[in-house]
C-alpha cells in the first residue's frame, strides 16, 4: 500500500488534473475538428473563458422553475467530477479508488445523468421534455452496455476495482483478446453516445429537432449552465480515461511509485488524453449524424458487442473463484 | 409447550391487531380511525421482538391444540422469521402512520377492519411452523388482502381486479396445498395423499427425504403458489390491477410488504424444507427473475395511471430478488458458498429495500391522488411547488428504486452484481452461460428502471400542471408527510450503511447460504460493503456520499465566490417559442415514444393509432397510444374463454331427463370398470 500522504496527494492531484484538463480535451476536439474543416476555429483555451464567462453573468430562471432545477447543476458537477476523479488517470494509488469499484462508478454516472434528465422536464416546455426523454432512451441501452464492459474487464482482472485492474493489464504480456476487443468496441461506441458526440447527437447543434443533450439544458443559463457545461467536459474527460485505463493503461504509475514514475504517468496520460480528443475529432468530422431513431441500432450493436464480450469472458478459461 | 419472550410479544401484537379487528367492527364509522394507532404499536413491538430474535439468532417455538388434530398449530420464530417480520411490521407501522392522516370521511367499514386482519394474517404467515398453519394464514392473507381491493366496490375496474386476484389467490393457494402435500409425503410415496399423522409440522417435513421427480413437482408447485403471489411473470398479471384498486397506505402493504411475504414462502420451502438444493432447481429461478425484471419495467415506462407504474415496476424488483435467489440456489448447490452468500445478501437486502422505497412511493403516489383526486400522469404535473415535501420524498424513492448511489437500491444491486461475477466458477455449462445472460437483463433492468422513474417523477412532479386539480394541489396532513418522511431516511441510511445490513444479516446468511459474508469483518471502515474480498470488490457508501456532497459544497462555495451571484426570473425560453399552455410540455406517453420504438420488437402489444382527418375537415386530430400485456391475452384471457366456452356446452347436461340421466351414470359406471380392468 501506498502511504497515506501519498495517496492523498495522488487523489487532490488527480482531481483537480481531470478538473484542469477537461476544458482544455473539449478546446482540443473543437480545434481539429474545425482545422479538418478549413475553419480557423476557437482557441483551445476558449473553453476555460466560456466557462469564467457564464459563471460570472447572471442566472436567468424560468419563472416556474423549481428548487430542484437550481440544486441540480452542482450535483450534477459534484456527481461527475466524484466519478471522474476515481478513474485512475496517472497513477493508481488514489487514496479513495476504494470506495467504488466499476459497479459503483457506472452508477454514479447514472446518477448524475438521471439528475440532468429530471432537470430538464423541470421547466415544463417541449424542449426539455424532448431531450430528456431521448436521453433516458439512450441511456436505456448504453448504460447496460457500458456494464456489461466493466464486468468484462473485471471478470479477466478478478476484481472489480479499478487500480488493480489497471495493474493487472499492465502487468499482462501484450496480446490481443477477443472479448477485449469487443469490450473496447462496445465502450467506445458507448463513450460517443454517452458524450453526445456525432453521430448519436451534436455538441455544436441548436434549435434543431434532434439535438438531446443541448435541449436539455437549454434552460439553464449563467453559473448553471457553466456547471453543467463543466460537468460534460468532465464526463468526456472521464469516458477517455476509463478507456485508457482499461485497454491502454501503459505507462501509469503504480501503488507506490517514485516522484519520477509519476511524472512518467503524467507524461504517458496527457499524451493519450490528447491523441483521443484529436482521434475523437477526426471521427466527428468523418461522418455524418444519424437520425435519433437509428441511435437505437448503434447502441443496440453496442449492447450486443459487449454482450459478446462477456459471453466470451464467462466461458473462456480466465476462471476466478 | 415452550415459549419465550419474543413469541410473548408478538402474541401480544396479534392479540391488538385481533382487538384493532374488533374495534373496528364495533365503533361507529367516524371513530374508525382508532384502528391505526393499534396498529402502529403493535407492528412496533413486533418490530423490537423481530430484531432481538435476529440479533440473537436464537428460534423459539410454541404448539397450540388447535388445527390438525395430531400435528397442532405450530408457531416458529427464527432468524428467517424475524427478517421478514421486520420487513412486515416497518411496512406496516408506516402504513399505518400514514393511515392515521385519512380524513374522517374516507373512513370506512369496508376497509378499516380488513386492515388489521390483514396485518396479523402477514405476521401469522411468517410464524406458522407447520403446513396447515402456513396454508391457512396464507388464505386469510390473501382474503383480508381482497376484501380491501374490492373495498371500493362502486368501480367497475375495481370489481374485475378484485375477482382477477381472488382467482389467482385461489391457484396459487391449491398450488401451495400440492407443493406441502408433496413435502409431507414420505419418501417413495407417489403424491401427496400419503402424508402421515404428524407429516404436515414443518419439523416433519425436513426429516423426508424426496426423490428428484417429487421435490421437482414439488419446487414447480411453490414456485407457481408464491410466484403468483410476488408477481412473478407471467403470473403477475393481477398486480397491476389489484395494487393500484385498493386504498393507497394498503397498496403499499400489498405491492411493498405482501410480496415479500411470498419471497419468505418460497425461500422457506427451498431453503428450509425442501432439503438440499440440486443445481438445476435454480434454473427456473434465474430464467423466469431476469425476464420479469426486464418485462415489468418494459410495461411500468408505458403506463399513463401512477400507481399502476408502481404495481408493474414491483414486478421488476420480485424478478431481481428471484434472480438473486436462482443465484444463490445455484451457488449452494455447486459448493461456491460465498458467493451463494453473496447472492443470498442481494436477494435478502433487496426485498428490504423494495419494502421500503416501494411503501414510500405507493404513498407518495396515495398524496398525490389525495391532493388531486387524480391517477392518470397525463393530469399532473407541477406538484412539487404545492407539495414540496411529498416531491422530495418521492423523489429519494425514485432515485431508490433507480438503483443510484448512495441509496439503497444500489447496495442490492451491487452485490447481485458481484454474485453474478462469480458465474465462471459453475461447474455445469449452462449455468455460465445464465450468468452473463442475468448480468445483461439486469443491466437493462437497471437502464429501463431510471428512464420509467425518471417519467414518473418528471410528469408528475415537475413541469407545469396540467389541469386545474393539479394546479390547486395542497399538502397532505403532517402525520402522512411523516410517514413518508421516515420511509425516506429509512432509503438514505439503508444505502449509507449498506455494510452494516449486511453484516446484520450475517446469522442468516450462514444458516441459509452456509456462510456469512467474511469480507465484511476487515474492510477499510466498519461500513464498507465487501462482496468476497477487500481486493476483489467494495463499495463504500458513506464515503462515497460525503466525497459527492464536500464537492457539491465546495463547488458552489467557489462559483459563488467568483460569480456575482444574480438571478433573475423570466419567462421559460424555449427556443425563443415559448407556449402558455401546459399541453405543449412532454407528457407520460411521449416520454416513452422513443422507448417503445426501441423496444417495439419485444413489446409487440404496443399499438400507436394516429386519427388524421383529411385537408377541410374540422375535426381534430387524434392520437393514441395502447399496450396490451401479453400474459393477459394469452394465458388468462384466452383460457378464460376457453372455460367458459366448455362450461357453456356443459350447461347442457343440466337440462336433460332422469332417463338420460342414469343412462350417463351407468355408462360412467361401465366405463370407470373396464378402465379398472385394462389398468389392474
Amino acid at each position: 500500500m501506498a502511504s497515506p500522504i501519498q495517496s492523498f496527494m495522488a487523489q487532490g492531484a488527480q482531481m483537480f488534473l481531470v478538473l484542469l484538463v477537461a476544458p482544455a480535451v473539449a478546446g482540443i476536439t473543437r480545434k481539429v475538428k474545425a482545422r479538418l474543416t478549413r475553419r480557423q476555429g476557437p482557441p483551445v483555451v476558449q473553453c476555460y473563458r466560456d466557462l469564467l464567462k457564464l459563471i460570472r453573468k447572471d442566472s436567468v430562471l424560468a419563472g416556474n422553475a423549481s428548487w430542484f432545477f437550481r440544486t441540480a447543476p452542482y450535483l450534477i458537477f459534484a456527481f461527475t467530477w466524484v466519478a471522474a476523479a476515481l478513474v485512475p488517470t496517472f497513477a493508481s494509488g488514489l487514496m479513495f479508488n476504494w470506495a467504488a469499484d466499476v459497479v459503483a462508478l457506472i452508477a454514479l454516472i447514472g446518477a448524475a445523468r438521471a439528475l440532468l434528465a429530471l432537470a430538464a422536464m423541470d421547466v415544463g416546455t417541449s424542449f426539455g421534455g424532448i431531450g430528456s426523454s431521448r436521453e433516458m432512451m439512450i441511456a436505456s441501452l448504453a448504460e447496460p452496455a457500458s456494464m456489461l464492459v466493466m464486468l468484462t474487464v473485471a471478470l479477466a482482472a478478478g476484481t472489480t476495482r479499478l487500480p488493480e485492474v489497471a495493474q493487472f493489464l499492465i502487468s499482462q504480456p501484450l496480446e490481443i483478446r477477443v472479448s477485449f476487443a469487443l469490450a473496447f468496441v462496445a465502450l467506445v461506441m458507448v463513450a460517443i453516445a454517452e458524450n453526445a458526440r456525432i453521430p448519436v447527437d451534436n455538441p455544436a447543434t441548436h434549435l434543431e429537432l434532434t439535438m438531446v443533450h443541448e435541449a436539455m439544458v437549454l434552460e439553464y443559463s449563467g453559473r448553471h449552465l457553466a456547471m453543467i457545461e463543466a460537468a460534460s467536459y468532465l464526463k468526456l474527460v472521464l469516458y477517455f480515461s476509463l478507456v485508457i485505463c482499461l485497454f491502454v493503461p501503459f505507462g501509469m504509475a503504480p501503488l507506490h511509485g517514485e516522484p519520477i514514475a509519476w511524472a512518467i504517468g503524467l507524461a504517458a496520460y496527457l499524451t493519450k488524453l490528447t491523441l483521443a480528443a484529436m482521434a475523437l475529432g477526426v471521427w466527428e468530422v468523418s461522418i455524418a449524424k444519424m437520425r435519433v431513431f437509428r441511435v437505437s441500432e448503434f447502441l443496440g450493436s453496442a449492447f450486443i458487442f459487449s454482450f459478446l464480450a462477456i459471453l466470451l469472458a464467462f466461458l473462456s478459461r480466465e476462471v476466478l473463484r | 409447550m415452550s415459549m419465550e419472550w419474543p413469541l410473548f410479544i408478538l402474541a401480544a401484537a396479534l392479540a391488538v391487531y385481533a382487538g384493532a379487528v374488533l374495534l373496528a367492527v364495533s365503533l361507529p364509522r367516524p371513530a374508525l380511525g382508532a384502528v391505526y394507532p393499534l396498529c402502529i404499536l403493535a407492528a412496533l413491538a413486533a418490530c423490537a421482538a423481530d430484531i432481538w430474535v435476529l440479533a440473537g439468532q436464537g428460534a423459539f417455538q410454541a404448539t397450540l391444540p388447535l388445527g390438525l388434530p395430531t400435528v397442532g398449530l405450530r408457531f416458529r420464530l427464527d432468524s428467517l422469521s424475524a427478517f421478514f417480520g421486520l420487513i412486515v411490521n416497518l411496512g406496516i407501522a408506516t402504513s399505518s402512520l400514514y393511515g392515521t392522516g385519512i380524513g374522517r370521511a374516507e373512513l370506512s367499514k369496508r376497509i378499516e377492519p380488513f386492515y388489521p386482519a390483514f396485518c396479523a394474517a402477514m405476521n401469522l404467515v411468517l410464524l406458522a411452523d407447520d403446513a396447515f398453519g402456513f396454508l391457512f394464514f396464507w388464505e386469510l392473507m390473501s382474503l383480508s388482502s381482497w376484501a380491501l381491493v374490492v373495498s371500493n366496490h362502486e368501480d367497475e375496474e375495481n370489481r374485475k381486479a378484485a375477482y382477477v386476484y381472488l382467482i389467482m389467490a385461489a391457484m396459487g393457494t391449491t398450488a401451495l396445498l400440492f407443493a406441502f402435500g408433496g413435502m409431507a409425503s414420505p419418501a417413495g410415496a407417489a403424491g401427496g395423499l400419503a402424508g402421515q399423522a404428524g407429516g404436515y409440522a414443518f419439523d416433519a417435513i425436513r426429516d423426508h427425504k424426496l426423490t428428484p421427480l417429487v421435490s421437482g413437482l414439488v419446487l414447480v408447485a411453490a414456485l407457481f403458489g408464491t410466484g403468483s403471489k410476488a408477481g412473478l411473470m407471467p403470473l403477475h398479471a393481477w398486480l397491476p390491477l389489484a395494487h393500484p384498486a385498493a386504498p393507497s397506505h394498503v397498496s403499499a402493504l400489498m405491492s411493498g410488504v405482501m410480496t415479500k411475504v411470498a419471497i419468505y414462502g418460497i425461500i422457506r420451502i427451498v431453503f428450509d424444507l425442501l432439503g438440499t438444493p440440486a443445481w438445476w432447481w435454480s434454473l427456473p429461478f434465474i430464467i423466469l427473475g431476469a425476464a420479469t425484471a426486464v418485462g415489468g419495467l418494459l410495461y411500468a415506462v408505458q403506463d399513463r395511471d401512477l400507481k399502476r407504474v408502481l404495481a408493474y415496476s414491483t414486478i421488476e424488483n420480485i424478478g431481481i430478488v428471484f434472480a438473486g435467489l436462482g443465484l444463490a440456489i445455484a451457488f449452494k448447490a455447486t459448493g461456491i458458498v460465498n458467493a451463494a452468500a453473496v447472492a443470498m445478501a442481494a436477494a435478502l437486502l433487496h426485498s428490504l429495500n423494495h419494502s421500503w422505497f416501494k411503501s414510500l412511493l405507493f404513498l407518495g403516489a396515495g398524496a398525490v391522488l389525495h391532493a388531486t383526486g387524480r391517477r392518470d400522469m397525463e393530469s399532473l404535473g407541477g406538484l412539487i411547488h404545492h407539495m414540496p415535501q411529498t416531491a422530495f420524498y418521492w423523489l429519494v424513492g425514485a432515485l431508490s428504486i433507480s438503483a443510484l448511489p448512495p441509496l439503497n437500491g444500489f447496495v442490492s444491486e451491487w452485490l447481485l452484481f458481484q454474485a453474478v461475477l462469480a458465474g465462471p466458477g459453475f461447474p455445469e455449462p449452462i449455468l455460465r452461460f445464465l450468468s452473463p445472460v442475468v448480468a445483461a437483463m439486469l443491466a437493462l433492468a437497471a437502464g429501463l428502471a431510471a428512464a420509467c422513474f425518471v417519467r414518473a417523477f418528471g410528469t408528475v412532479f415537475l413541469g407545469r400542471p396540467r389541469s386545474t386539480e393539479a394546479a390547486e394541489a395542497h399538502e397532505v396532513p403532517a402525520v402522512q408527510r411523516a410517514a413518508m418522511g421516515i420511509l425516506a431516511v429509512l432509503c438514505i441510511l439503508g444505502g449509507l450503511f449498506g455494510g452494516f445490513s449486511a453484516w446484520a444479516i450475517g446469522p442468516l446468511l450462514k444458516t441459509l447460504a452456509g456462510t456469512e459474508l467474511a469480507g465484511l469483518a476487515n474492510g477499510p471502515t466498519r461500513l464498507s460493503l465487501i462482496a468476497f474480498t477487500q481486493g476483489r470488490s467494495i463499495y463504500d457508501a458513506p464515503t462515497i456520499a460525503l466525497f459527492v456532497a464536500l464537492s457539491a459544497i465546495a463547488t458552489m462555495l467557489v462559483v459563488h465566490f467568483i460569480s456575482n451571484r444574480g438571478t433573475r426570473r423570466s419567462p421559460a425560453w424555449d427556443c425563443g417559442f415559448p407556449d402558455a399552455s401546459p399541453a405543449t410540455q412532454y407528457s407520460a406517453s411521449s416520454f416513452s415514444q422513443p422507448l417503445r420504438r426501441v423496444y417495439r420488437g419485444i413489446v409487440l402489444g404496443s399499438v400507436e393509432v394516429l386519427e388524421m382527418p383529411p385537408p377541410g375537415d374540422l375535426r381534430p386530430g387524434r392520437f393514441a397510444v395502447r399496450y396490451r400485456d401479453h400474459a393477459w391475452r394469452n394465458l388468462y384471457r384466452r383460457p378464460a374463454v376457453a372455460l367458459l366456452f366448455l362450461a357453456g356446452r356443459f350447461n347442457a347436461f343440466q337440462f336433460l331427463t332422469i332417463r338420460r340421466y342414469l343412462v350417463l351414470m351407468f355408462s360412467t359406471l361401465i366405463a370407470l370398470l373396464i378402465i379398472m380392468a385394462v389398468w389392474m
